[in-house]
Parts: structure tokens; sequence; C-alpha cells
């Protein structure tokens, strides 16, 4: 077997905060973000899709969430929710009890409409150009 | 005693399994996609695969935030596919292999990677999305699985290397199981692609062309990639691709390309798909 190398928690931490854009699904997120998750878990099921939709907020109030999440959800601000520590996997039950796709949901976090998002992608998707690392630039 | 035949590599996203579901497989966009497919469906009805290990990753369906198993194994009769949100897909239900699956865990457990055991589980499009690429719309799954669900979702995952020694220990578990079985190992999801986030979009198809080929000639330099690596070039969500090595490391060094296919877009995603030959 060859040697391993030994990981520092810390160090490995701090570099997962330092991409472009992207918010990785870490411990701290996953705490901070556990009862929304959990929450879009819930819509898993037909039943409380149908009361959500009834009545949104009646619904979340029923949640302990705060106050950011709650609105995260009703604007379906995806970054917003994700900030929260919101998943994407859990954020897209939401998404798809809003009969929305992945590349919906995807594309409205880029600030391009659905079009210039779809015209990119059959592009051939964004280029990892400059959005390798905040710190290195590359 | 049962032997791992081949592996196969394949994304697994939902729209994939809609289209099919929804009978759109020959609209323009998805057409070259699931035309290249066609080959992988005629091979699979000759090789009649007795049973299929499926490496995948849960979205958020079997597993929510109470339980997150970093490699789990199911050991069910049958599994039965999720609501996303949806409601289920329209496909078969998932029938296991109990005994090969036990079998799997307490080897694999003995080799000193352990496995989750999961008696109850329900599976998503992870593995519902391949199943129906390689065997179409049948009233049945044409074979038994077996669903190694692999947390790539709350960080960390598993390290590659990780990924690999456990993909070692499926082919010993496996070639220790008395029952003469024709068995193959799919790995899925990636290839480059990234879900979330004003970065959303992020597609490398140089990063996914080395990634495929030093899966034949170089797993050396795979298996000790940092996860950092994957997220600086394949996007937050191509991290999938660690499961591919589970697959590579169970078909061991005799091995031989049947097929190879990559395609952009595939919604938000690069779609890679391999069909590899092991040979005793």
């Amino acid at each position: 077997m060859t040697d391993k190398k030994k990981i520092n928690i810390h160090e490995y931490l701090e570099e997962l905060e330092d991409i472009p854009g992207t918010r990785v699904f870490t411990a701290q997120r996953a705490r901070k973000g556990y009862w929304l998750n959990q929450f879009c878990m819930s819509l898993m099921k037909k039943e409380n899709r149908e009361e959500f939709k009834k009545d949104e907020r009646a619904y979340l109030d029923k949640w302990n969430l705060t106050e950011a999440q709650k609105q995260a959800v009703l604007n379906r601000d995806y970054n917003a929710a994700i900030d929260e520590g919101g998943n994407i996997y859990f954020l897209s039950k939401l998404f798809s009890t809003d009969e929305k796709s992945f590349q919906y949901a995807a594309g409205s976090m880029t600030g391009m409409s659905q079009e210039e998002y779809a015209e990119m992608m059959i592009k051939g998707g964004r280029s990892p150009e400059g959005l390798r690392s905040k710190k290195g630039g590359y | 005693m049962a032997r791992i035949t081949a592996g196969i590599t394949s994304s697994h996203i939902p729209a994939l399994g809609a289209m099919i579901d929804l009978g759109r497989t020959q609209e323009p966009y998805w057409k070259p996609i699931f035309d290249d497919y066609e080959w992988v469906k005629t091979w699979e009805q000759q090789e009649k695969p007795d049973v299929v290990i499926l490496v995948y990753n849960d979205h958020a369906s079997a597993f929510d935030m109470d339980v997150i198993p970093t490699f789990a194994i199911g050991c069910a009769e049958e599994f039965q596919p999720a609501d996303e949100g949806w409601g289920p897909r329209p496909v078969p239900v998932v029938k296991g292999h109990p005994d090969m699956a036990w079998h799997i865990a307490q080897s694999c457990i003995l080799d000193e990677i352990d496995l989750t055991i999961f008696n109850k589980m329900e599976v998503d499009h992870g593995l519902t999305v391949p199943l129906s690429l390689m065997f179409g719309q049948p009233e049945e799954w044409p074979c038994k699985v077996i669903p190694v669900p692999v947390n790539v979702v709350t960080y960390p995952p598993p390290s590659g290397n990780r990924c690999w020694l456990l993909g070692e220990a499926i082919k010993r578990a496996v070639e220790s199981y008395p029952e003469d079985l024709n068995v193959q190992i799919w790995g899925t999801g990636g290839m480059s692609h990234q879900l979330q986030g004003p970065r959303a979009g992020l597609v490398n198809k140089e990063f996914d062309m080395a990634f495929i080929q030093d899966l034949y000639d170089n797993p050396e330099r795979l298996r000790h990639m940092p996860h950092i690596e994957y997220l600086r070039e394949a996007g937050s969500e191509g991290i999938e691709l660690v499961m591919w090595l589970i697959m590579r490391a169970a078909l061991g060094d005799n091995i031989e390309e049947l097929h190879r296919f990559y395609h952009i877009p595939a919604s938000n995603t690069a779609l890679g798909h391999l069909v590899i030959r092991s040979n005793p």
C-alpha cells in the first residue's frame, strides 16, 4: 500500500471555501440548514406537497426555520437558501414540487435567463478558467 | 464461484429518466445520447448479468439529514422507487439479492472496509436512471440489483483511495461467493458538473478526458486525487466521480475497453459512459 498522506482538517476545510461562486456542503452548513433540509424532505410526500401549496407560509411556520430560511423558500431564491444551509439535492424536492427541473433551478442561481443558461450548456458549459480559486485567481 | 465480468460507468441525471418515462428520447436535444445507449442495451441482452452491484449516490431520498452513511449496502428483497417530489418514477420495483448482499457486507467488513447495512431503503434516480438506460422499459428488471450508495453530498465524502479499497474488497467478496453468477459493477454519476451557485453549469472537457484515460492507464493518479481538485476542476457535483473508482478497482488489472461515449450537455452535465470488460 502507498504511504498515507495525512490531511490537515483545518487546511482541508479552508480550501473548500476558496472556490468562486460555490458553497460546499460542509458540516457547518449542514448544521445550519438542518431544519431547512428536513422541511424539503417532507415534500417527498404528496399530502405534504398539497398542504404546502395551499398555504406556503402556514406550512413553513410549522417548521423550526429562521425567517431568512422561510423567505428564501417563499422567494424560491436558491442562492439564499444555500447561504442558509440548504443543499441542492434537498432543495430539489422544493423545485420538483413546483414542477421545475434541475436545469431551471441551477440556471436561476447564475443570474442568467433560463434560455441563456441552456444556450451556454449547449455551447459546452461554463469554462473553469478563472473560476478555480478565489485566492489564486486562476 | 461468482465473478465480476464487466463494469459500466454512466450518468444518472434525472432528466434522462424523465425523457424515457415521457417518451421524449427522440427529441433532437436528447437523441444523440439515447442513440448511443442503444449499443449497451443490445450488449446487455447478450451478456445477461445475474446481478448488478450498482454504485450510486442517494440524493437526499433514502437518507435525510438524520443519517449519513459514507458507504452503505442494500440487503433487502426489494427496493421501491422513491417519490422525489414528482411522484415515484413509473419503473419496476428493484429486486435485490439479499444473500449475496449480506455476503458482500460481511466479507468487506472482515476486509476492514465497513459498510452500513440497510434492510429497508427506497432508491432514487441515482439508481433507477442507469437501469433504464441499460435495460430500457421492461415489465421487470432483467437481473437482481445490489445497491451501494456512497455519500458524496455532505463533506467530506470518502477519499478516492478509500473508494478504490472498497472496490478491491467488493471484488474479493464476489469471488468468494459460492454460486456461479455473472456479476457486473456499475459506477454512476459524473462527469464534470455543478448544480449550485453562480458557478453552476461548469463543464471541464479536458479534465473529463484525462479522467477517462487514467481510469484505464493510470488509476493510481485518480486514487490519490484530493477532493479540492475535483471541486476546482470538475465542479461541486463532479465529486461523484470518486464512485467510478469503486467500479474500476473491482475490475482488477486485466481489463479491456468495449465502449466509450462522451457528450456535452445532458442538462447541466457532461455525460461519460464507458463499458469495460474484466478478464480473468
